[in-house]
């Protein structure tokens, strides 16, 4: 199955690309969307059992993998809006819905990948098309950010070749041959640790430009910048979401072994240090995609600390990455609402959006409450779940360190969005404002919610996943 | 005899770090393909010939002839100046690519590994080191781009130190290797040529917060 529907996504990239005709091209679309679900339910029967040899629907993937599922819709159909406001050719149309499946393809196949080498070769597969995505617009805006985009992302999968390579030494005495992580893990106390640290070392700062976190999180600003909102919803959610796969899996390896503590430890620097750089940003940033940008960054920063802390706080690392898959979307498809009302990201333009767009401006609100991980938010228990497990592993510093931080967040964000929301911006002509529609909201007010019911009142088979999932965490 | 590539091939690092023109860099490029065509025959013996064949074309053919010529392309075709443009004097340049190679040595007496050469580790570690040294210290992004290519070759090297039990890994390493550098020099650098007609790094600074 695997193989029929990566074919399958190729063919539709290949022919949305050439294609021009406006039906046959929704038609694609939606096309990939129904075999996509189709894809993850099949998964989803068949957990845990091994297909063409190097993949593997365990919990973790399928959960991540159904989260996608859920976003990609809403993200299609911005993606829809977006092109029909911007007045796009047929011929970028075509390559931004190309680009859009090759990405949510290649997200798929490495969520469910039981092999590192092969999990690699998606991480190229995204790189690839996020940077049509970045591109889009063609100016020298976006080709700075795709530049950076593209340099920092081969710097970052030689980094993870590099580990492989070192995974493969520490691998060399115990006699393992397949590099899938099932045999790497069962054979965990065969394997040389110098060179484990090492592989480590090299695999977890080549993620780190996918996942967002110090030092490689650069990249991942600018792209969410410059490419259509839409896309950086994908950017912010799937894409991120497939740097914490990849970083989990080799984590998982560690946890077998003596070197787990440094491991964490590394991690954990790593971790309060992105918190700490998305503060400094979004406590002055004035340009309001950014501080969404930013703002992934600071969840994945909890998310990881969670994952080095363990205990309860591998559970909820995993609870927050699908919760935050849900919100921050939301946040990004509303962007393009504001960038049509007010024509600029700087929040220095922008103001009394409740009077210009009600029920945007209330998704606005609702997100900004559930990324700031405030109750009602689901994001809450996720983060709740966090410091307690920092709590009870005794490191109360850094505990007490990410509150200062996680405060001053509120406030820079919660600034710039009453800013945004209740204060009158300062020239506007309201001649030119379009009226947008309250059912371009729909999907945004359906994925906030989601992320509630998901923390408040979980579905058995969903809790019963992520337990499953943990228990990959020694 | 692999020693005596391999040594050569961490004394190209030193000439490239002296290097003023970009045409030197390029040269030196060349010679590194060369020496991992070399090093790759020497080194392979196990492998199958088909597989073996493959590796030793994509060093002649793409590390040691397609790329560098390409970016010599690339330079004629934006007009772009021949200078290197370091932000530090050759000098202090020289001194630190030294002081990569013998960090990278100390590092190594510390690998407790029967099953590695050190030599390998050696070059391929110093390799990585100075092309992110040369990323950071010139100013063109055609040098960037060189940088990166340096630490290609660092990273291949490597690879052959484990490739006569993982030829795989070899493989997926001339994947990086291609298509890495044709994202890169292929699809972008034609761009940056079309909207800039100076492709200097300072241009590129308007993304920042």
């Amino acid at each position: 199955m695997p193989g029929i529907f990566l074919i399958e996504a190729i063919v539709i990239s290949i022919l949305l690309y050439y294609n021009r005709i406006t039906a046959v091209n929704y038609l694609l679309v939606i096309l990939f969307l129904v075999s996509l679900w189709a894809f993850s339910f099949y998964e989803y029967f068949h957990l845990n059992t091994i297909q063409l040899e190097y993949f593997k629907p365990d919990a973790l993937g399928i959960l991540l993998l159904l989260a996608m599922c859920i976003v990609s819709i809403p993200a299609f159909f911005h993606g829809y809006r977006y092109i029909v406001t911007h007045d796009e050719t047929p011929h970028s149309r075509g390559l931004f819905f190309s680009a859009m499946v090759l990405l949510i393809m290649a997200c798929s196949m490495a969520y469910l990948s039981n092999h590192i080498a092969v999990t690699w070769i998606f991480v190229e597969i995204t790189t690839l098309s996020a940077s049509m995505l970045i591109y889009h617009h063609r100016n020298i805006r976006a080709l700075e950010g795709v530049w950076k985009y593209v340099f920092v992302c081969a710097i970052s999968i030689t980094f993870i070749y590099i580990g492989i390579l070192f995974l493969s030494l520490s691998m060399k005495e115990s006699g393992v041959e397949y590099m899938t992580f099932d045999s790497i893990m069962e054979n965990y106390d065969k394997l040389n640790l110098f060179w484990l640290k090492l592989a480590f070392l090299f695999i977890f700062t080549g993620f780190t430009a996918k996942i967002g976190l110090v030092p490689m999180y650069t990249a991942g600003i600018d792209a969410k910048d410059k490419a259509p909102a839409p896309a950086g919803a994908l950017f912010s959610s799937v894409l991120m979401n497939m740097g914490f796969v990849g970083l989990y899996r080799v984590y998982a390896i560690i946890s077998l072994t003596e070197i787990q503590h440094w491991a964490s430890l590394i991690m954990i620097i790593s971790a309060v240090l992105s918190i700490f750089v998305a503060t400094v940003y979004m406590t002055h940033i004035k340009n309001i995609k950014r501080m969404f940008a930013y703002s992934s960054i600071e969840h994945m920063g909890l998310v990881i600390l969670g994952l080095a802390v363990g205990g309860i706080g591998v559970y909820a690392a995993i609870l927050h990455v699908i919760l935050h898959t849900f919100v921050k979307p939301s946040l990004f498809f509303q962007f393009s609402q504001i960038y049509r009302v007010y024509q600029s990201k700087s929040i220095y333009d922008v103001g009394h959006y409740f009077k210009y767009n009600k029920a945007g401006a209330l998704v606005i609100l609702l997100a900004f409450i559930s990324a700031t991980a405030m109750p009602p938010s689901g994001l809450f228990i996720s983060e709740f779940l966090i410091f307690q497990s920092l709590f009870e592993s005794r490191n109360y510093f850094v505990l007490i360190f990410v509150l200062i931080l996680l405060t001053m967040i509120i406030w820079g964000f919660g600034s710039n969005i009453f800013k945004l929301l209740f204060t009158p911006p300062l020239t506007i002509n309201e001649d030119n404002i379009p009226r947008i529609r309250p059912r371009e909201s729909y999907t945004q007010f359906a994925l906030l919610a989601l992320a509630i019911y998901l923390a408040y009142n979980p579905p058995a088979m969903f809790v019963q996943l992520i337990q499953e999932a943990t228990t990959l965490i020694h | 005899m692999t020693d005596i590539l391999l040594i050569a091939f961490a004394i190209t690092l030193l000439f490239m770090s002296i290097a003023n023109r970009i045409y030197t860099y390029l040269n030196i490029l060349i010679v590194q393909g060369f020496i991992l065509f070399g090093t790759t025959l020497l080194t392979l013996t196990e492998i199958k010939t088909a597989n073996l064949i493959l590796i030793l074309l994509e060093t002649i053919v793409f590390k040691a002839l397609a790329v560098p010529m390409f970016i010599k392309y690339i330079i004629k075709r934006n007009g772009i100046t021949r200078e290197a443009e370091p932000y530090l004097p050759n000098f202090i340049s020289l001194i630190i690519v030294t002081a990569i190679i013998v960090i990278t040595i100390i590092l190594s007496s510390a690998v407790e590994d029967t099953h590695l050469d050190k030599t390998f580790f050696v070059v391929a570690l110093s390799n990585l080191f100075t092309g992110l040294y040369l990323i950071v210290s010139r100013k063109k992004i055609i040098t960037h781009v060189i940088g990166y290519i340096v630490i290609e070759n660092g990273v291949f090297i490597l690879a052959l130190a484990v490739g006569n039990e993982m030829p795989m890994l070899v493989n997926l390493g001339i994947m990086l290797d291609i298509f890495a550098s044709v994202l890169i020099l292929g699809v972008f650098f034609n761009k940056i040529g079309d909207v800039l007609k100076d492709p200097d790094v300072n241009l590129l600074r308007n993304l920042k917060d």
